[in-house]
């Protein structure tokens, strides 16, 4: 077969539907990528107006133009925006579109899902748009601290489009977070192992993993005040045992890595563009890996130094100073590595180059106001002032804004083929350089003459005027210089000539793909021995084309694609995909109508809303798999594969796997709550402890255990070539005894919105008893799939699913029974 | 501390502008690494950070409040318009947005607050502290010269954030022993 014959046949299976309908059914992971990005940028000049609107108010004393309700809903929704609805989509809008390119393989791991979380993202941030369009937005400041935010202080619905509009967007990033990981850990070229992953696939799987432990806190918390809020459980009231700590410390546990997630994929564009503008390779790869591992880890031990002036001990002060100034160590590392690199190359000044320039002199000095804060006595004198703003954006802009803008005009002629006609770029460049440190640098200095942030005006005579002024003219410049860029990269997109394959000479594999890239991305998958296979085999591309790689008949209408072994890239199983659908738009719906029913207070159609999400769920799970064993399937010469649905580790294993990873974090984040209110929070021990009831606690336990064991059985019998039906059924049967254990245990707690102790141990009960209810339903699903004849002892796969999801909510059902019990024992 | 930052941003940038001059080295791979990763990436800024931490360990001994006898107890409330004042040594009495404290003597100042939270700052005598629900913070002060200095809520607290002010008064003995005579309010 010939390389057009070939990119016909593939195009036409693996094609999204022509036209803009094809956006509502498209599960391509090059098209999400694209309207994730699209979407981002959306959002980054819609945060940007809302910077210019502050700077705009604060260029002059007295200035009549905002209001104070209405600059609080300003800088509000401008944090609110850039971090949620900016940064993080559009880092998972690149690596969507990047991660199989650069890993040499046709798609994500999970397609479908990549189409729900973006659909999602779009419902979600469109909640917080609405709400900024009818001046009813979010006002107590990005980090929303209660009590500010409890019902009390803020009666209103602007708190509650942020509680349950980020938590919608929240599901976004945790979908991404998953398939990534699975992606990156499974799905990439044959031979490439684990230490010739290109660079930017480790950092965006270290990212993914921070997402995954990273978020939950923020969930719980959120989920926590919103229930507050609606429904009075005192999680966050002083005079009830709350403590409005709790929130501080869950929201930084969030908040901190969360800076972290933002820079360390931006990192990730460093490390792989500047090697390619100083035609070299990355100085210490395996060092460069570490240091993003090791920041990751320290990422989270530095919650605390968000909190140093509300009075924590001096000891536990001295111990988070010493933490976070050890971060400077890995981050070090890095920026050393980097600079190492372009000594031993030769460094060419392009304009992904010059932003990367940017970045080093911005983020370094970030970097020392950062150690600078970081040091206690200094941070209790800028503690909320200007000089804390300042050296965020110079963190957040130098470290992220940057080097994404470096990767865009890195990847451009990737995503376009085409080549750049107009200069533009490198004036828009200097103004946003420019712009951008007057901007600050003025915000710098105001805060040590004692600015504070989130002030909507200052009095003349303070001696601000001056500087203030000329941060606000700054901050034009930089708009200016920022449209610039955009219309740069639209007359690039619409008004330029085709470009040459690989202009920058770059060795990683998505520079081999046809540009711009295919739907299928590689006719046929190469195999990788090399870190960087492209640069000293140039005619790569044209062997992929012609399918001189694995998986390159295409096989009926089957979109396939094939894993490796995690560690060393030995071929493993072959995926098979489903095709272009609406289940992920539909179901991303009607999780909006469950969310919309709970920001309206329509109460009575949430357990409506709830029961559409697993009908949904339901038609797209069932949609996938098979009701005859099939054999091995051809990848390559001599090369046969077994298909997913044939293994236990199977792509839903490990998604499941990872998404309770991040559900385990949330339980482990409610459990420390819990245990925070108990030592720390005034008004503890509450007026009544729950009774024991042992019946109660040997049938809830004993019942959990059991569904564990009895879902064992079903795989065994499977296994032995017998029908699982008996095993599944039994494991259903306990599965509700111990949702019944645990309804008895609710029914019994001490008035949840009297005291926060029963607060929460209604909060933990329903915890364990929403996942007892959800091993219930798999296991339904099971039976179900048996009974249809999907299940055989070649088949195997679903069993093991159904396993993982059985213990974890075996496990958290039994915790939560023996601590709702335990304090009265202890005591 | 201005004098370091300045200089390690120097020593970046020039090894930046350095990095683009003609002639290259031809050390190997592991030299290179060994001189740019360990010898700057980790040594150099552990060395640079134990000083600084040496620095801010020390520096933040001096500004806890530690249970010292002698020193003067005034407790600060604060709420969405303003800070309320009260005084051990005269009990009964308070004052709003209008601390009065002794000069020259130590003092600590227990601080809450009624509804939200707010910080206590009084930026030329000593860091903030917050004003935490259901939480009692105490911050060390000392002003050595009678005077006044003026304060303010550090604290995003919503509506009133802007004017929630207040100002310190530190009196010499002879004033201090009226005000606790309650011959001046
Ligand atoms: C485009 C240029 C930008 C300008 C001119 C700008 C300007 C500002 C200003 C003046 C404030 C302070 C508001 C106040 O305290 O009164 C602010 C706050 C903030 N900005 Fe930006 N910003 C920009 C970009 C960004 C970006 C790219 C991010 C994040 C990725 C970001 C994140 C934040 C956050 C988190 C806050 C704190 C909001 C709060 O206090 O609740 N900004 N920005
Ligand atoms: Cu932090």
């Amino acid at each position: 077969m010939n390389a057009l014959k070939l990119h016909r046949k593939l195009d036409a299976i693996w094609s999204s539907e022509p036209g803009w309908r094809g956006w509502f059914s498209t599960v391509n992971h090059s098209d999400l990528g694209r309207m994730f990005l699209g979407t981002a940028f959306f959002y980054f000049a819609i945060g940007g107006i809302l910077a210019m609107l502050i700077r705009a108010q604060l260029a002059t004393p007295h200035s009549a133009f905002a209001g104070e309700e209405v600059y609080a809903q300003l800088f509000t929704m401008h944090g609110t925006i850039m971090m949620f609805l900016f940064a993080i989509p559009a880092i998972e809008g690149l690596a969507v579109y990047m991660i199989p390119k650069l890993l040499g393989t046709r798609d994500l791991a999970y397609p479908r899902l990549t189409a729900y979380g973006y659909w999602c993202y779009v419902f979600g941030g469109a909640m917080l748009l609405f709400s900024l369009a009818a001046g009813i937005a979010p006002n107590g400041g990005w980090f929303m601290y209660p009590p500010l935010t409890g019902p009390i202080h803020s009666p209103g619905i602007n708190t509650d489009f942020w509680l349950i509009g980020i938590t919608f967007v929240e599901i976004s990033a945790i979908c991404a977070a998953v398939e990534l990981t699975v992606s990156i850990l499974k799905f990439r070229a044959p031979g490439m192992s684990l230490d010739k992953m290109p660079i930017f696939a480790w950092y965006i799987l270290v990212t993914s993993l921070m997402i995954l432990t990273g978020f939950p806190p923020l969930i719980l918390g959120s989920i926590l005040l919103e229930l507050e809020r609606a429904f009075g459980l005192p999680f966050f009231q002083a005079d009830l045992g709350g403590d409005s700590l709790l929130w501080q410390h869950l929201f930084w546990l969030f908040g901190h890595p969360e800076v972290y997630i933002i820079f360390l994929p931006a990192a990730g564009i460093i490390s792989t563009v500047l090697p390619v503008m100083a035609r070299t390779t990355l100085l210490g790869y395996g060092w460069v890996v570490a240091a993003a591992v090791a920041l990751a880890f320290l990422s989270f031990g530095l919650w605390v130094h968000h909190m140093f002036t509300t009075g924590i001990p001096h000891m536990g002060v001295a111990f988070f100073s010493a933490a976070s100034t050890l971060v400077a160590v890995p981050t070090a590392v890095q920026v050393f590595a980097w600079i190492g690199t372009m000594w031993k190359g030769r460094p060419e000044l392009h304009l992904p180059m010059l932003h990367i320039l940017g970045f080093f002199i911005t983020f370094v000095i970030g970097g020392l106001t950062g150690v600078m804060v970081a040091i206690v006595p200094f941070d209790w004198q800028v503690h909320d002032t200007a000089f804390v703003t300042a050296h965020l954006h110079y963190v957040l802009f130098g470290g992220f804004v940057f080097p994404l803008l470096a990767g865009l005009y890195y990847w451009l002629p990737l995503f376009t083929g085409r080549q750049r006609f107009f200069k533009l770029g490198e004036i828009a460049f200097a103004l946003v350089f420019i712009g951008f440190h007057g901007t600050f640098l003025a915000m710098h200095w105001v805060g040590l003459l004692g600015q504070r942030r989130r002030i909507y005006t200052y009095d003349a005579d303070a001696g601000w005027t001056t500087i203030n002024f000329l941060s606000s003219l700054s901050s034009f410049i930089l708009a200016i210089g920022l449209a610039l860029v955009l219309i740069d990269i639209l007359m690039h997109m619409f008004a330029t000539v085709r470009g040459k394959r690989n202009p920058w000479g770059a060795g990683t594999l998505e520079w081999a793909a046809m540009s711009p890239p295919p739907s299928y991305n590689f006719a046929s998958l190469p195999v990788v021995r090399t870190r960087d296979p492209f640069r000293t085999d140039t005619d790569l591309a044209e062997r992929i084309a012609k399918g001189e790689g694995y998986l390159a008949k295409p096989n009926g209408n089957l979109r396939e694609t094939l894993t490796v072994d995690v560690a060393s890239g030995k071929p493993d199983y072959v995926v098979r995909y489903s095709a272009n659908t609406r289940l992920p738009i539909t179901l991303s719906a009607v999780t909006g109508l469950f969310f919309l029913s709970l920001l309206l207070k329509i109460y009575w159609f949430t357990p409506v809303a709830v029961i559409a999400i697993a009908i949904v769920t339901w038609r797209w799970v069932w949609s996938s798999g098979s009701r005859n064993d099939s054999g091995l399937v051809s990848v390559a010469a001599n090369t046969k594969l077994a298909l997913a649905e044939t293994v236990e580790a199977s792509p839903g294993w490990w998604g499941s796997t990872f998404l309770l990873v991040a559900n385990a974090t949330f339980f482990g984040s409610l459990i420390f709550g819990y245990a925070f209110l108990w030592t720390i929070a005034p008004g503890w021990p509450p007026p009544q402890w729950l009774e024991p009831w042992a019946p109660e606690l040997l049938a809830g336990t004993g019942s959990a255990i059991a569904a564990s064991a009895f879902i064992r059985m079903a795989m065994r019998q499977n296994r032995n070539g017998q029908s699982p039906q008996s095993g599944c059924l039994l494991a259903f049967a306990a599965t509700i005894m111990t949702a019944v254990s645990l309804c008895s245990l609710m029914l019994r707690i001490p008035d949840p919105t009297g005291h926060a102790y029963g607060a929460t141990l209604l909060f933990i009960s329903g915890y364990g008893l929403f996942h007892t209810l959800l091993s219930a339903l798999m296991l339904a699903f099971l039976s179900a799939r048996i009974s249809a004849g999907f299940v055989s002892p070649q088949r195997k796969a679903a069993p093991a699913i159904v396993r993982l999801w059985t213990d974890y909510g075996a496990a958290t059902a039994t915790v939560c029974l023996v601590i709702s019990h335990l304090p009265a024992w202890l005591t | 501390m201005f004098v370091g930052s300045a200089g390690i941003f120097i020593l970046v940038t020039i090894l930046l502008a350095m990095s683009f001059r003609a002639k290259r080295s031809n050390s190997s791979e592991t030299t290179l690494e060994r001189a740019w990763i360990i010898g700057l990436g980790i040594c150099f800024t552990m060395t640079v950070l134990a000083i600084l931490l040496a620095y801010g360990i020390i520096a933040g001994n001096r500004l806890t409040a530690s249970h010292s006898e002698d020193a003067v107890k005034v407790s600060a409330r604060a709420d969405r318009s303003g800070w309320t004042f009260s005084y051990d040594a005269r009990p009964g009495h308070a004052t709003r947005d209008i601390l009065h404290i002794p000069a020259g003597q130590n003092v600590t100042v227990s601080i809450t607050t009624g509804d939200v939270i707010h910080s206590f700052w009084v930026p030329r005598l000593a860091g903030k502290l917050d004003a935490i629900p259901g939480h009692v913070n105490t911050l060390k002060l000392r002003a050595n010269e009678p005077g006044t200095y003026a304060g303010r809520s550090a604290e995003y607290s919503g509506p009133g954030y802007l004017g929630n002010r207040f100002e310190v008064r530190s009196h010499g003995a002879d004033t201090w022993q009226a005000f606790l005579q309650g011959e001046l309010d």
